[in-house]
């Protein structure tokens, strides 16, 4: 078939909905006009208007992450685009792939402080995984089709095209996605043989693995997540995962220690303390995980699986590094495991579980219960309890304690159900992911976490919530605190709580009505569970108050700058001296 | 002892200075790509330059020179790896021989005494008279970078009061490309 000529407008839909792309989530401006009256031409392609552009980006994160498809953005010039940095950061860090249009002004123009315009591909530069100025309508097929190829190849992650105007108004010939391999951007996919053949080796002869499993095994894929279940299983290994690995491995699993990291369990952060031979799947030793560079897991021999050479040896020396796709690598592993016919050494394997049995029996994300205040861990147990037996339950949060929490007690069975800003920690950003999620499955429960300065954040997308009727529950742990913060400023800074308090907070339950949705408040632990009851029977978006204890900690903690094996917990905590002055000056 | 994915030794704490060859697409904004993740990420530039070499392919080679222990020099060839314009990068400091050359104008202006020690300095370091006024020379020297530096310092009491240097270039010997061919 003869190319067809088209103008740039035009062959943004077509572009569009050749790659597959169903949702953009988008905001209108001046410069994006032309396409947004070919979106009015035509019904494929949905467009999702949001109430400001950083809930479009991570409503599309949402929608990406519990799809494992390429999130779609689209906004306007200047502010639109500028709007929109903090979203495209957050895809960045934790490896979601995006592409997002902006719109520009035109070609002879850029330069001249025209209205609207910013410097988009400057500014973004360090915030994406690639960007584009698109200067012809010439080279607008093509780098449509690259923006998709590279943000979901290799390390997803986000790409912005700014398109001049005068470039979305000019005729060219489109021409359709073609399997063309992309002339410098090839990222290694599958693992060599040898670095397989090592790694049975190593683990063949462990005595005290783990298994640290991150991100990497969700961007992979459903397929890793089934891989790494039965690889940990066949190897009978105890496993841990990071705050954006959860999900990748049932959570109410045996061989599960919870998560690790700064907020995770005792046992998961004492077996990698401890741990002879470490795998690493597709996570990238953050500092949130390693604690004390120095006395990080002292004394293992570290296999690390990753796409990206760049999170090799980042900050941890590796033994033994892997490139490739967590899919591939694990089923070359498997292969390789099988075809060995390695024996595990069974008793140390035995006394190893023995002594992660001592370490769980600390019991360590114990809390004194409270009869009178909602705890906020009670909360959430009983949010998790009431909808664990459902088919299709989506959490995503905003940031702070509550997040913490909802890791800690929240158990995730299977991958892409769990969405969270774990690299950047963007507040605001659970309620339009929960609305970008709840676009991509209508039917299912999909729950926001919240806190109650997060949520306030970007509280402006409960008009989109309304006016796309998405039943989104917004379930909101009120402790009037940036909990987080104080919980930092009661540990470190001598209880001196500077700007940490909420004072005129919103009525919740108005505010929930006035933008059409129930609201909910509660107050008495006894009514907890018929609050969460309510919640879940409405069909409407819901926002559930939760007015829980403001002065609860998040244990365990890892305080910055500490090994982990220098845990902190809720019964024993020490303050003012318990973090050393190197500490204090990590975030 | 174990050593990193570009082979380096990675235990190593010593800080070294590297020439790394980075093949890229010639298009807009690949420079600021580059600079921008050596001053993002805080690694040190000794030196950077950059032209087109392959025009058909609209190819350009950037030459850096660098410094930094064994991990952070691996950290930067794998950051700068996975810039999408990069078509590859080699690290001519630990993959074999190579050349390293750098090209300087200098000027030097004086009268007499100075003026023909200049000259005789220049000789010996097989500098080239590019430009001359009755009060002033410019030269110009190839060499590594030490040769130019000694050239300089010579220069320096006879007169020299302005230099323009073009960075190092460098390239692996032997019959080996990194580009691929034609
Ligand atoms: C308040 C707060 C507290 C936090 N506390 C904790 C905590 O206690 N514990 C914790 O774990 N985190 C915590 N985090 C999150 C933390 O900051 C990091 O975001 C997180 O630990 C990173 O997870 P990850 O290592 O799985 O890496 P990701 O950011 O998910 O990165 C994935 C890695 O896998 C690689 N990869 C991607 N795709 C593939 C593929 N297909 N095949 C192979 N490899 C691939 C990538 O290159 C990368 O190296 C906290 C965050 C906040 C905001
Ligand atoms: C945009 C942004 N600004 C500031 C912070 C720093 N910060 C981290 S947690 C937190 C407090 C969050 O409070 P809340 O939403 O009430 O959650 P809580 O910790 O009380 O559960 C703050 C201010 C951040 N992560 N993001
Ligand atoms: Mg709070």
């Amino acid at each position: 078939m003869a190319n067809v000529d088209l103008t740039g407008s035009e062959m943004v839909i077509k572009a569009l909905q050749d790659q597959g792309v169903e949702v953009v989530f988008g905001y209108p401006g001046g410069a994006v006009l032309p396409i947004y009256d070919e979106i009015f031409k035509q019904n494929k392609l949905r467009h999702i208007l949001v109430r400001q552009e950083g809930g479009a980006v991570h409503a599309a994160e949402g929608y990406a992450r519990s799809t494992g498809k390429v999130g779609c953005v689209l906004v306007t010039s200047g502010p639109g685009a500028t709007n929109a940095v903090t979203g495209l950061l957050d895809a960045m860090l934790d490896s979601i792939p995006l592409v997002c249009l902006c719109g520009q002004v035109p070609t002879h123009l850029i330069g001249n402080d025209a209205f609207q315009e910013a410097d988009t591909t400057g500014i973004t530069r360090p915030c994406t995984k690639h960007n584009y100025l698109v200067k012809s309508v010439d080279d607008l097929p093509r780098i449509l089709h690259e923006a998709f190829y590279v943000a979901r190849t290799g390390r997803p992650g986000p790409v912005v095209i700014d398109l001049p105007k005068d470039v979305l108004m000019d005729v060219g010939a489109y021409i359709p996605p073609a399997k063309i391999k992309h002339k410098s951007y090839v990222p290694q996919v599958k693992p060599d043989a040898a670095a397989i053949k090592q790694a049975v080796k190593l683990l063949s002869k462990a005595k005290k693995p783990v298994i640290y499993a991150g991100g990497g095994v969700i961007n992979s894929g459903p397929n890793a997540s089934k891989l790494l279940t039965s690889f940990t299983q066949m190897t009978g290994f105890p496993i841990t995962l990071t705050l954006m690995g959860l999900g990748a491995y049932p959570g109410s699993d045996d061989q599960f220690l919870g998560m690790l990291g700064m907020h995770g369990t005792y046992e998961a952060n004492m077996a990698m303390h401890d741990c002879d031979v470490m795998l690493c799947v597709g996570a990238r030793f953050d500092d949130r995980i390693t604690g004390r560079l120095n006395a990080f897991s002292p004394n293992s021999k570290k296999i690390h699986i990753d796409i990206d050479p760049s999170s090799i040896n980042k900050s941890v020396r590796i033994d033994l590094p892997v490139i490739g796709d967590v899919g591939y690598v694990l089923e070359d592993l498997i292969k390789a495991w099988k075809a060995a016919q390695v024996k595990p050494d069974d008793k140390a394997l035995k006394s190893w579980w023995k002594q992660i049995q001592k370490w769980r029996d600390k019991d360590c994300l114990a809390y004194i219960k409270d009869d009178k205040v909602i705890k906020p861990q009670l909360a959430i147990q009983r949010l998790y309890e009431l909808t664990k037996d459902r088919k299709d339950v989506f959490v995503t949060t905003e940031v702070g304690q509550h997040q913490m929490w909802a890791a800690q007690h929240f158990k995730f069975e299977s991958p892409n159900h769990w969405m969270t800003s774990g690299g950047l920690g963007t507040m605001g950003y659970g309620l339009p992911a929960a609305m970008g999620v709840q676009i991509a499955h209508p039917d299912a429960l999909v729950i926001d976490i919240a806190g109650e300065s997060s949520i306030l954040m970007n509280i402006q997308e409960l008009g989109t919530i309304a006016q796309y009727r998405l039943p989104v529950k917004v379930f909101v742990l009120n402790n009037q605190y940036m909990g987080m913060v104080r919980q930092w400023q009661e540990l470190l800074h001598g209880s001196r709580y500077s700007e940490s308090y909420l004072e005129a907070l919103p009525d919740f339950v108005k505010l929930a009505e006035s933008f059409g949705g129930v609201g909910i408040r509660v107050t008495d632990p006894k009514d907890l569970d018929d609050a969460i009851r309510q919640m879940l029977e409405t069909d409407n978006h819901v926002i559930c108050e939760v007015a829980v204890a403001p002065e609860e900690n998040c244990f365990p903690m890892i305080p910055s700058g500490c090994a982990h094996n220098e845990m902190i917990f809720g019964a024993d905590v020490k303050t003012d001296e318990a973090i050393s002055e190197d500490g204090m000056v990590l975030v | 002892m174990s050593t990193g994915i570009y082979g380096a030794n990675i235990h190593s704490e010593e800080i070294r200075t590297h020439t790394i060859a980075v093949l890229v697409d010639n298009e807009p904004g690949v420079l600021a790509r580059v600079i921008g993740l050596f001053s993002g990420r805080g690694y040190n530039i000794e030196s950077l330059t950059v032209a087109e070499t392959r025009h058909r392919q609209g190819l350009s080679r950037i030459t850096i020179v660098t410094s930094g222990t064994a991990m952070i020099i691996e950290q930067i060839k794998a950051q700068l790896n996975r810039l999408v314009p990069v078509h590859s990068v080699s690290d001519l400091t630990i993959e074999g021989p190579s050349v390293e050359r750098e090209l300087a104008l200098v000027k030097v202006a004086g009268t007499g005494e100075k003026r023909v020690e200049a000259l005789r300095i220049a000789d010996i370091f097989r500098a080239r008279v590019v430009d001359s006024t009755n009060e002033s020379f410019v030269f110009e020297i190839v060499g590594k970078t030490e040769k130019l530096e000694a050239f300089v310092d010579l220069m320096r009491p006879l007169g020299l009061i302005d230099i323009s240097r073009t960075g190092v270039v460098a390239i692996a010997r032997g019959p080996e490309s990194m580009e691929g061919q034609d």
